[in-house]
């Protein structure tokens, strides 16, 4: 069997066995998401404007608090050593763990945030382009956080510095996304935004993961 | 020159609080900076020494 | 190459063209690069209180008050001196990181981690003197304009890159860590500002650029180039004195 395919069912598996923990990101998305008409106030107009924006950087956050355990329990264990001494490339086991991650995380948001959405009183065309640039933006934040995840492998600082470190590489992903979102609420074209945050798709795809797998030998060599 | 008198030097157009703000934080900083450093190396010397 | 065995010599000597590759090896070993760079300590400082004094002069007493601006935008002579650094700095950083990651070479490594706190400290000066700068000007303390919200997150990938190699203990992993972080965000630095600049026109709120430089005059011109050298100088200084710091330190 391949390699990312093997890491990838290992961690489908092990993370339905976990489902509580598994969803917990998905929780805080939707407390957190929750907080803003509280403490904004319920007029929908308000609520109408803000909601781009808060419901791409609450997902955002949420995407980033469960990557930041990417690969501790695996480090813990000692499996990952196993990963770097196995004969498969270091890059394609990454991309394994990371769509597994992504699979389990991030796509619940892409699903979650329309209902969201729908409570923040948003038109049903820019529910639908929150969706899409959130699927497309998902995954960025998955490469990106598990970057951060392998740097900060260990270290007692935990999620705040994968968060500082994390945070501004996401800025564009970010402006695009919620900006697409904002676009079409204002009657104007996401096409623009959405084409730079597949770009940044691609490149993030082609880039990070070898970044990651840098990273994963600076922390445990 | 383009000050009439001390007070006009001081005042910048009454912008005096901004100028000069930026002026002595910055300068601050700076020498703080430096201050910090040079007790780093000295100490670090000092730790070599022994 | 560094020697790893023996730190203070260089294999680089062994092969041909050595003489002219030991000048360069020089830099690259410790002990050498400490006694360098105490030499050169007193001229730096010298020449970035000299060059800071004559510019300050300059930008005083000789060049004019702005026809827009009145006397505020004399701020400029330090606010944009300090972003110039923290932005070159940040890309030298990133440079030496790098180098000594993928060469193993130690001194690079130092040279990184004694860059980061200045830079950190030009890009927070940059934004304060930004933000008082916009008041007088245009009224507020802040504004979300491209050019400082892009140096704010510069700051923060400053702080990002101190947080993390202060969070590793081994510095062998410290510095290698650091390097790819710094090599990634000065890899996303234009794809930032890019995005920066799109998200600012797009919200026609902040069109106007905070901290907009004046028309410039002769003078002007050159008391800030005297500033900038000024700020030069007081880096080579300081990152040189914090070097040697960290050269006895990591001897221990």
């Amino acid at each position: 069997m391949s390699g990312w395919r093997a890491v990838l069912r290992r961690d489908l598996r092990l993370a339905a066995r976990r489902r509580i923990e598994a969803l917990l990101p998905l929780g805080f998305f939707v407390v957190a998401a929750g907080l803003f008409p509280l403490g904004v106030g319920p007029e929908r107009e308000t609520l109408r404007q803000i909601a781009p924006g808060v419901l791409w950087v609450c997902a955002l956050l949420a995407a980033m608090l469960s990557v930041t355990t990417l690969f501790a329990s695996d480090h813990q264990d000692g499996s990952l050593e196993q990963m770097l001494l196995a004969p498969h490339a270091l890059v394609e086991l990454v991309a394994g763990k990371v769509l597994a991650q992504w699979l389990t995380s991030g796509l619940p948001l892409v699903v979650a945030a329309p209902l969201i959405g729908v409570a923040f009183d948003m038109h049903a065309a820019s529910i639908g382009v929150l969706a899409l640039t959130l699927l497309l933006g998902t995954p960025i934040l998955g490469w990106l956080g598990a970057l951060g995840a392998a740097l900060t492998l260990g270290l007692r600082s935990g999620a705040a510095l994968v968060f500082l470190i994390v945070l501004p590489l996401a800025v564009p992903a970010l402006i695009f996304g919620a900006g697409a979102v904002a676009a079409v609420d204002s009657g104007l074209s996401p096409r623009g935004h959405i084409s730079l945050l597949g770009a940044l798709l691609i490149a993030s795809t082609m880039g990070v993961p070898f970044a990651i797998a840098a990273a994963l030998r600076i922390s445990v060599d | 020159m383009n000050w009439p008198s001390l007070e006009a030097f001081l005042y910048m157009g009454g912008h005096g609080l901004y100028v000069w703000g930026s002026y002595v934080l910055t300068i601050g900083l700076l020498a703080a900076e430096a201050w910090f450093v040079l007790r780093r190396q000295r100490r670090a010397q000092q730790e070599g020494a022994r | 190459m560094q020697d790893r065995a023996h730190p203070g010599r260089s294999t680089l000597a062994s092969l041909p063209g050595a003489e002219a590759a030991g000048r360069w090896t020089r830099f690259a070993s410790p002990p050498r690069f400490y006694a360098l760079a105490g030499a050169w300590l007193p001229w730096l400082w010298a020449i970035a209180l000299a060059s800071g004094a004559i510019g300050l002069y300059f930008g005083f007493f000789v060049a004019p008050t702005d026809a827009q601006q009145g006397e505020s935008y004399r701020i400029i002579f330090i606010h944009v001196p300090a972003a110039w650094m923290s932005m070159l700095v940040y890309l030298v950083l990133a440079f030496w990181a790098a180098w000594g990651w993928i060469l193993n070479a130690r001194m690079a490594s130092m040279y990184a981690r004694a860059l980061a706190p200045t830079g950190a400290l030009f890009t927070l000066i940059a934004l304060v003197t930004g933000s008082l700068w916009g008041r007088p000007t245009w009224g507020t303390w802040w504004v979300w304009d491209a050019r400082i919200t892009s140096e704010f997150i510069l700051l923060l990938l400053y702080l990002g890159y101190i947080a993390l190699t202060e969070a590793i203990d081994e510095p062998r992993r410290a510095a290698n860590a650091g390097a790819l972080l710094a090599l990634v965000g000065a890899i996303n630095i234009p794809i930032i500002y890019f995005s920066v600049q799109w998200w600012n026109t797009l919200h026609q709120g902040a069109t106007i650029s905070a901290t907009a430089a004046p028309k410039m005059a002769a003078t002007m011109f050159t008391a800030l180039l005297l500033m900038t050298a000024s700020f030069w100088a007081y880096t080579f200084a300081v990152v040189f004195a914090r070097a040697r710091a960290i050269v006895l330190e990591e001897r221990r």
